[in-house]
């Protein structure tokens, strides 16, 4: 049998959350939801491919940032709200990780179960909800800075190509480039 | 029977959506393997799987590539209602399916029968572990290719090849069964659904993973399968791959969770016959099949072209972050 030591995803510095509390989170969660109801509009796909019609809610838990991110699933929409702490009663289940693995899992860098073997994510709660969830947003290829640059228009194509520069200089820097890194396949 | 032992081996890689379709095709599948959006495959999992919309066009996709589709409808029939089984058959014939990946003989006798220009392909879920028990299912149903039990040594494999009236396929990389496939009833007693009859091993609906004083529990339906500590690797919640408390210890009792991966045999499986390797993962990301399907199509290009197989690193993506050459080199023997 053929052993490998994990490689930790790396979390963000702990100066991020630290300056990220005092400020308020109403223009993040305009931001985001603004994000989230293209990507839906984009990929009408995905929210097929949620299970039942039942209303869920399911908390992304960024764990190196103050704030939790509350998906509300129901039948035919996908609709997001931004919270300081996650009361247990508001969510069925929770995904919990470092920033650049949730991201990673959005855009397709990362393997969403290889992350949970290696206990990167933690998943708790309503599993069938979140496996839905996973694998509706895995086969809506969505790239989150192309989601990003098409709420821009019409400087979408700029920001892009800026965005994307930015993305291989910080990979490069923090050593993110290769295969071997446990579950990045790009 | 087999005359062509050196030609390539195909390539059989998995796809839960069509994007993963799309992602293994672009990696090198030669073939890829997926299920319609119901019961009548052994990946029935929630968000996963092709409508008849998305078959139709990831087919078109796939064959305008140079790629096949193979189409599994690997679970056993129900009794009294047999429609969506007999449905998932007609819809890959008349959607153009390149094979379907059948289990249950009664189905293998409608495709026969009704599809006689469709191929057949023996599910590993039947168990056809012998020549004679293959050889039924070409005599009885005309099938062209079986999947072999991950229970079987090289020279078992190559020995059963050998006396084979069909090709056969071996799984590659990916999770094992050390059950007798389509005969487990693990999940069934845990949670009274089946990846035989229903298409899922251990369902989601019936998991739960809670965090206890630091130590993360995995149950399934009203077992406690695993207790893990922060620093442990954890695995799928199957009851094969528990650890349990028995009177002689603590420990895995039926099977640890690690994974298949078989690339330095990749030559000893051309030489036993084999036709096809497949890659195990309907239940994974688009990011782990081209991670996978782009290692072992290097490795089946080097085997081509005579030179030595490259064997980069997978374990850090596969349950228990540790891989193992199985029942296939079987060195507890």
């Amino acid at each position: 049998m053929q052993e490998q030591a994990p490689q930790q995803v790396l979390r963000l510095p702990g100066f991020v959350a630290w300056a990220m509390r005092p400020l308020p989170l109403l223009p993040l969660e305009i931001a985001l939801g603004r994000l989230v109801k293209g990507i839906v509009a984009r990929h009408p796909e995905l929210v097929g491919r949620l299970n039942g019609s039942e209303w869920r809610c399911v908390a992304v838990d960024p764990n190196d940032l103050p704030f939790v991110i509350l998906l509300d699933m129901r039948e035919g929409s996908l609709t997001l709200r931004l919270a300081r702490t996650l009361d247990s009663e508001t969510a069925h289940a929770r995904i919990s990780g470092p920033l650049i693995a949730l991201v990673g899992l959005v855009d397709g860098v990362y393997d969403g179960d290889a992350l949970f073997f290696s206990r990167d994510l933690v998943i708790e709660g309503d599993i069938e909800t979140v496996l839905a969830l996973r694998n509706a947003i895995d086969d809506a290829d969505i790239g989150l800075l192309r989601e990003t640059a098409a709420l821009l228009e019409p400087y979408a194509a700029p920001f892009d190509r800026v965005g994307r520069s930015a993305i291989a200089v910080v990979r490069r820097t923090l050593g993110l480039g290769g295969a071997e890194h446990r579950g990045n396949a790009s | 029977m087999k005359t062509e032992t050196r030609r390539p081996l195909e390539l059989v890689c998995p796809a839960g959506t069509p994007s993963a379709l799309r992602a293994a095709i672009e990696a090198g599948a030669d073939a890829v393997y997926c299920g319609f959006r119901d019961e009548t495959n052994a990946r029935n999992f929630p968000g996963l799987n092709f409508s008849r919309e998305e078959m139709k066009s990831s087919i078109g996709y796939a064959h305008s590539h140079g790629a096949k589709v193979l189409i599994a409808v690997n679970t056993f029939a129900r009794a009294g209602d047999l429609t969506p089984w007999l449905s998932a058959i007609d819809d890959a014939a008349t959607l153009g399916a390149d094979a379907v990946i059948l289990a249950d003989m009664g189905l293998m006798s409608y495709a026969a029968k009704n599809h006689p220009g469709l191929r057949l392909h023996v599910s590993v879920q039947a168990a056809a572990a012998s020549s004679d028990s293959i050889n039924f299912y070409v005599e009885a149903f005309g099938v062209k290719r079986v999947v072999l039990p991950r229970v079987l040594s090289v020279p078992e494999i190559a020995a059963v090849t050998r006396n084979a009236s069909c090709e056969t396929e071996t799984f590659a990389f990916g999770g094992l069964c050390v059950m007798t496939e389509g005969r487990c009833s693990l999940s069934s007693y845990a949670t009274g659904q089946s990846p035989n009859m229903n298409g899922v091993c251990s369902p989601a609906s019936h998991v739960s993973y809670r965090q206890e004083d630091g130590v993360m529990v995995a149950r399934l339906g009203d077992f406690t399968i695993n207790r893990s500590s922060a620093d442990q690797p954890v695995g799928y919640p199957t009851l094969c791959k528990g650890r349990f408390k028995t009177g002689v210890g603590e420990g895995h009792i039926f099977e640890e969770p690690v994974s298949l991966d078989v690339r330095q045999l990749l030559p000893a499986l051309q030489n036993a016959g084999v036709t096809a390797i497949k890659i195990e993962g309907r239940q994974r990301s688009r990011a782990y099949i081209k991670a996978v399907v782009h290692a072992f199509r290097e490795a089946l290009d080097a085997l081509a072209d005579k030179r030595s197989v490259p064997i980069s690193s997978l374990a850090p993506i596969t349950e228990g972050q540790s891989v193992t050459g199985g029942a296939y080199v079987k060195t507890w023997r």
